[in-house]
């Protein structure tokens, strides 16, 4: 090695440096260990027993399945907020089918279906009309919302009938024990980051997040990237919605709705980046179960039902700045 | 800023070594070839019948003022605009609706400095932006595209720090190494016309000798380039010739053979002033000499 090269390569080299693409994987990894401890030491008889740990994987899939394409969406640079509503009009998609022919299969295939549609209806709209996908998703956000409870003229329906079908324990039945809502998570969790980190498409979605010009000049292609993200959310938000619709073996029209936050929320607390070209599926799996473990942790320390959305604030604000701090400290 | 004028690396006095053979009445069809091409971007005419050519083993500088189209005829040859009118030929087959896929697959590569970097991401997938190597269902050859980065980095780039690694992210690169990391991106991908956009902007004066050394290696290489820059010192070093855009025309051709750099500096200063260059004899000579060439382009 030449001299200058040496001088270079130790100014260069820190632990910092050598660490640096991984520094925002360690910060949450650390916060959410951070987390759970407290809980722990507050609440041992909880949170050192198995039960609240089934319950977190049953219910935390609900918004967690969305939360993970939802990252690949904003790496790419838009966002999605319609997928609560998707999650509700895709379920009126299943109990058409179902009613109609007895099969819960097929029902599946509808509620996927159109959340397949919702996901390439603002896909279109976003790249074609050339819309910033906030203000086309909070449209869409009201427009499938209301066809939802629109069509079902806002009345529920009970799902108990589907329960008799194989579908039903493969959707929300028990495996070992463990919910298979956590089970499909870790499915869908394990492809979102195969397809965001291995695929052309993860690679096209950093690109045109990180630098949409450039992106275009490299030929990229942005529109039909970008909408086949919004139709992978689409058909997620769908699917959440059938998980979530049959565990409680109910379809309401108001299904999805609250989950907007809490999602993205992981999204952000996983160290995801609003402005795009940055994300971390596994940032995002933490993010959910940080978000989801807040409130039963609180019950369980003892702090009144007043307190979980001081928390979440908290949790939220310090997981940011402490992504914010490490970006500053190891990259620029 | 003290690396844009150097007169000494910048003129080797006495003008260009006899090697370079002009492309006049080449057998071989022209690289490229732009007839009368004209743009408008909302009723402004950018560009007004400019032809441009470019031989094999060719360096061409584009000198010009801000607005003077540069950029509009790079985005043109680089498929990102259409021309309103006008043909485009690469290597002598005519060329209709050129997008910016088409021209990469032409071999037309452009190095757009740190504009074209996604400064998150890790240096191979910037090596790799827009063509990834990826499996029959679009799964990523990473260890493969890592492998390459990491040979181009020690081979290519001249990165020998050890804690440049192939998945360091590009904000931890000085701006000569982004530029390195653009130009090898360019090489690797076995482009024949590399189009240098403004490459010296921000380059220390050692980086930007670094970068000479490479332009020149694009013509060893039989490849050739547009190189496109405000400093007629950096140009000249380099270019077989030199084309004068202004306000949307091409207000001269001067082989850097044949005029000096003094002479190019005042005719430069000229055209800045007066809008269009009219010297006398010896530029229409020059002319006549380039019309030879298009006609010779034409017919093959």
């Amino acid at each position: 090695m030449s001299a200058r090269a040496t001088t270079v390569a130790s100014r260069r080299r820190s632990i910092g440096t050598l660490l640096a693409p991984w520094a925002s994987q360690i910060g949450i990894t650390a916060a959410f260990v951070l987390l759970w401890a407290v809980f722990v030491v507050l609440a041992p008889r909880t949170f050192l027993d198995f039960p609240i740990y089934q319950s977190f994987a049953q219910t935390t899939p609900f918004f967690a399945i969305v939360a993970m394409l939802l990252t690949m969406v904003i790496v790419a640079g838009d966002i999605d907020l319609s997928f609560g509503s998707t999650m509700s009009l895709g379920m009126v998609g299943f109990v058409a089918v179902w009613k109609a022919t007895g099969s819960v299969e097929l029902g599946i295939a509808a509620a996927l279906a159109v959340g397949v549609t919702c996901g390439l209806f603002n896909g279109l709209v976003v790249t074609y009309i050339g819309i910033p996908s906030l203000v086309v998703t909070i449209g869409t956000q009201f427009l499938y919302r209301g066809l939802a409870v629109a069509l079902v003229s806002g009345k529920q329906f009970p799902l108990v009938a589907t329960s008799s079908s194989p579908s039903y324990d493969l959707l929300v039945g028990k495996l070992f024990g463990i919910p298979m809502e956590f089970v499909w998570l870790i499915l869908i969790a394990i492809a979102t980051w195969l397809l965001l980190n291995r695929h052309r498409l993860g690679q096209n979605a950093y690109s045109i997040g990180d630098n949409a010009q450039a992106s275009a000049l490299m030929g990229i292609p942005i529109r039909r990237t970008r909408i086949t993200l919004f139709v992978l959310v689409g058909a997620a938000a769908a699917f959440a919605g059938l998980l979530n619709s049959l565990q409680v073996v109910n379809y309401y029209p108001a299904v999805g709705d609250g989950y907007l936050l809490p999602t993205l929320a992981a999204v952000f607390v996983g160290g995801t980046s609003v402005f795009g070209g940055r994300g971390s599926v596994w940032g995002t799996f933490l993010g959910a179960f940080m978000i989801g473990g807040i409130s039963a942790g609180l019950v369980a320390i003892g702090l009144s039902d007043y307190y979980p959305q001081v928390v979440y604030g908290a949790v939220v604000l310090v997981s940011v700045s402490i992504h914010a701090l490490l970006r500053r400290r190891f990259e620029y | 800023m003290a690396e844009t004028a150097d007169p000494m690396s910048g003129q080797p006095a006495g003008g260009r070594d006899g090697a370079r053979q002009p492309d006049t009445a080449s057998p071989t069809p022209l690289r490229l070839e732009l007839s009368h091409v004209s743009k408008s971007f909302g009723g402004v005419r950018v560009l007004e019948d400019v032809s441009f050519h470019l031989g094999h083993g060719e360096v061409v500088g584009l000198l010009g003022d801000n607005g003077a189209g540069k950029s509009t005829l790079i985005k043109i040859i680089t498929g990102v605009h259409r021309p309103d009118e006008g043909e485009i030929r690469f290597n002598g087959q005519r060329v209709e609706g050129l997008s910016v896929p088409k021209a990469r697959a032409l071999g037309v590569e452009t190095v757009y400095q740190e504009r074209a970097l996604a400064e998150q991401l890790p240096l191979w997938r910037n090596i790799f932006m827009g063509r990834p190597l990826s499996g029959p269902l679009g799964f990523l050859r990473v260890t493969e595209m890592r492998r390459a980065t990491e040979e181009l980095m020690g081979e290519s780039m001249g990165f020998t720090s050890a804690a440049l690694m192939s998945n360091t992210s590009v904000t931890g690169l000085s701006g000569g190494e982004r530029q390195g990391l653009a130009i090898v991106r360019a090489l690797h991908f076995q482009a024949d016309i590399i189009i240098l956009d403004e490459p010296t902007m921000g380059l220390s004066l050692k980086e930007t000798e670094k970068l000479l050394h490479f332009v020149e290696g694009i013509r060893a290489a039989g490849k050739s380039a547009i190189f496109i820059d405000h400093n007629i010192f950096h140009v000249y070093a380099v270019a077989d010739r030199i084309v004068v855009l202004d306000r949307g025309r091409v207000a001269g051709e001067f082989p850097t053979s044949r005029y000096s750099l003094e002479e190019l500096m005042d005719i430069m200063r000229e055209v800045a002033s007066g809008g269009t260059y009219t010297e006398a004899e010896r530029y229409r000579a020059d002319e006549g000499r380039a019309a030879t060439a298009d006609a010779a382009g034409d017919v093959a």
